[in-house]
């Protein structure tokens, strides 16, 4: 393999706090050397960057690929077309295909195939029940040993206060947390947006959005109690995030992540009936988006994922409520985010910190920093360079994105798993 | 002048002109019908197409006639909802009535939202004849005619629509279209069967009749569905009828002339009493079923001359 040389770089790794013009060596796959000014090494390739951010490839903790079992919206192979383009090059993935994760076998299965597509590990989820149908727990153990990077249900919530107890306490034992959908299932069943009033304008069932906040607290008690790790996946209210604030300030295992749409878009795009933008949970109102975007610098959020859920034309074209929820959610994870740095709320490294670091420590992945010997997943890409979201033009299989028409500034130039590039 | 609108599927956004339009042309084929004529050439050579995902005979019925009186080649479908789920989708339906060159279509559907998406891939004009829990346009416009022929305006009438307000489209397109035309509109009924910041559409809330009803000019009572006592929305018919239930004596609080509706099938005995819905001095509810054919007669006339002429075929 020829050396790798990127130079003229904006080398940002927010693990260290490096922020600076330089360059990059690849050598064998993995980072050999950075810093200010590098010498050529013979042979090696150069890549000009020509002042465009050079940083850790993305981290996503949080997405469902169609594989096994919903190949017509999603295969791995698409989504690691989707998810090159999009800079990421490790995904955790959800549990809750068909058959579900709950099986050793199954999460060996998974890693082997991202290591097949050569640009993407897949990390899977254990489910935390048989089948996801939250009944009896899964085998964490043996789950944990075959490489289940943490125990969720995927869309089904963990319900019975029982159930959840039982899952923190079991999984405790083995130090993997638990990662929870929180929406109390009884006042979510049958429900298709917010409650509020353009839910009632459209005549839409809705959920209140305290059914959020109600399963936070349950699950923040549980925790408590147990000692187990909750973490609680694309929060988007501001009442469910004041109580992981105050709960990560009495020193509590509670975490959390949230999603682009939930700080980019309100309960207005759901306009008249476009199903692109019905997702779970539910878009909110916009005093809760702006908790959401003001969450992500204060650090109560302590991940963005993309909460890809590819969806074919067949589960869109419906009328509203029988619309299968989900958007896709790989190629606009990063712009999406960098329309925040854009606007003067959040900090480009903080920014790059969420999609990259902090994901990567929470579940203690082996990536997601600029290292010296570490393999080169990098992320290049162009904070100002502006391009449109087209439904239908997507990489990947999956075109369901709730930002159908939206103009971004930050476009991926080039994405490399373990030196070899793999987008751009 | 704004490009007539294509299709009606929502009293929401509307303005007072093409209401005002819409009612004055109803009247006058108010007239035409009691004069026993028919004005057949008017939609000679059109093709109407009732599709009706959801059972109901009366408004069915009465887009049928509507269409005959006019002239149009009238084709009833009923889907069952359940076979569409199965199998063919709504989309498959539009690309079906695209093939067979309908010019207007009336769709009944139980999905909020329904009508909107057969809009989009339709060539026909599309007829909203109630999706969901969201709007019932020809409803709307038929009760604001039995107003104001009752009672010679809309603007400053005082109006309680009472019952299941959060099932029904019928009180959300009456809430659109009464405000709009300047009426003070108030929801009366149990906070379960309250939809969330409905305030927000310009009505006042009340939970209690006798307040609700204080002073009204117009109460227009809702059908309440046996599921939603299943539901557990409300305990039973008999504390419903007790306190939401209109008889003599809660009438007796709105205005002296007040007018009483009901959008129909009525609950006897549960919503409304026999001798509050039979009494001709103040029930216009019969007198709605006539404006129902008049309103849409003017609906469908009004979408038909926005849509360009016959196909030169």
């Amino acid at each position: 393999m020829t050396d790798l040389l990127f130079t003229r770089v904006r080398l940002l790794d927010p693990a260290s706090g490096l922020d600076r013009p330089g360059a990059l060596l690849v050598r064998d796959g993995a980072i050999l050397d950075f810093g200010a000014a590098l010498g050529q090494p013979e042979g090696a390739e150069v890549i000009d960057g020509a002042g465009a951010v050079l940083c850790p490839g993305l981290v996503d903790l949080r997405a469902a690929l169609g594989e096994p079992g919903f190949e017509y919206r999603e295969t791995i192979g698409s989504a690691a077309l989707a998810a090159a383009a999009g800079g990421i090059t490790t995904i955790a993935v959800l549990p809750d295909s068909r058959p579900a994760i709950d099986d050793p076998a199954l999460v060996q299965f998974l890693r082997a195939r991202g290591d097949a597509t050569g640009s993407l590990t897949l990390l899977p989820y254990g489910a935390v029940t048989r089948g996801c149908r939250g009944e009896e727990l899964a085998e964490f153990g043996l789950l944990r040993e075959a490489g289940a990077i943490a125990f969720s249900d995927g869309a089904r919530t963990i319900g019975p206060a029982s159930l959840m107890r039982r899952a923190l306490s079991y999984a405790h034992g083995f130090g993997a947390r638990i990662v929870q959908h929180p929406e109390e299932p009884s006042l979510a069943a049958g429900a298709a947006a917010t409650e509020g009033e353009l839910a009632t304008r459209l005549g839409l069932p809705g959920i209140p959005a305290c059914a959020e906040a109600i399963m936070v607290v349950r699950d923040i008690h549980l925790a408590e109690l147990t000692g187990g790790m909750v973490h609680f996946s694309r929060l988007s209210t501001a009442a469910a995030l004041d109580l992981v604030r105050a709960a990560k300030s009495r020193g509590l295992p509670v975490t959390c992540d949230t999603a682009p749409p939930y700080f980019a878009l309100n309960e207005m795009a759901i306009g008249e009936f476009r199903s692109y933008a019905k997702l779970s949970p539910p878009l909110r109102a916009e005093a809760d988006r702006a908790a959401v975007a003001a969450a992500l610098a204060d650090g109560t959020i302590d991940a963005v994922v993309s909460d890809h859920q590819p969806r074919d034309a067949d589960d869109k074209r419906l009328p509203f409520a029988e619309a299968a929820p989900g958007g896709a959610g790989l190629a606009t994870l990063l712009a999406v985010t960098l329309a925040e740095v854009h606007g003067g709320r959040l900090s480009l490294t903080r920014a790059v910190e969420l999609l990259t670091a902090a994901p990567a420590a929470l579940f203690g992945i082996a990536a997601g920093r600029l290292q010296k010997g570490a393999p080169a997943d990098l992320c290049l890409f162009h904070l100002d360079r502006a391009w449109r979201v087209v439904a239908g033009e997507l990489p990947g299989k999956a075109q369901n994105t709730p930002f159908d028409g939206r103009a971004l500034e930050g476009r991926v130039i080039g994405t490399w798993k373990a030196g070899r590039r793999v987008f751009g | 002048m704004a490009d007539p609108p294509r299709h009606l599927l929502a009293i929401e956004g509307l303005q007072p002109p093409p209401i005002t339009a819409l009612l004055d042309l109803a009247e006058s084929y108010v007239l035409l019908n009691r004069s026993g004529q028919t004005a057949r050439d008017l939609l000679r050579g059109r093709t109407l197409i009732n599709l009706f995902f959801e059972d109901s005979t009366r408004t069915r019925t009465s887009f049928e006639l509507a269409g005959k009186r006019l002239g149009a080649d009238v084709i009833n479908m009923a889907v069952a909802s359940s076979s569409v789920n199965k199998g063919e989708t709504l989309l498959d339906t539009a690309a079906t009535l695209n093939a067979m060159h309908c010019d207007l279509l009336v769709v009944r559907h139980n999905q909020s939202g329904a009508p909107n998406l057969l809009a989009q891939k339709v060539d026909a004009a599309v007829i909203n004849a109630g999706d969901g829990t969201h709007e019932h346009p020809t409803q709307a416009l038929l009760d604001a005619l039995t107003i104001r022929r009752r009672t010679g305006r809309i603007a400053g009438l005082v109006v309680a629509i009472c019952g299941d307000i959060v099932h029904s489209r019928v009180a959300r397109s009456n809430i659109h279209l009464l405000t709009t035309l300047g009426a003070r509109v108030r929801v009366v009924g149990p906070p379960t069967l309250i939809p969330a910041a409905i305030e927000r559409l310009g009505v006042a809330v009340f939970h209690d009749m006798a307040e609700g009803l204080a002073g009204a000019d117009v109460v227009m009572m809702l059908r309440l569905q046996r599921e939603r006592m299943i539901g557990g929305l409300v305990p039973s018919a008999r504390e419903y009828f007790r306190f939401w239930g209109l008889d003599a004596a809660k009438l007796a609080k709105a205005a002296p002339a007040a007018i009483v509706m009901h959008p129909g099938p009525m609950n006897r005995g549960i919503e409304i009493d026999s001798l509050v819905a039979d009494d001709p001095a103040r029930s216009v509810i019969r007198e709605q079923v006539e404006m129902g054919v008049a309103v849409r007669m003017a609906v469908l006339d009004t979408l038909a001359r926005a849509r360009p002429k016959l196909r030169n075929d």
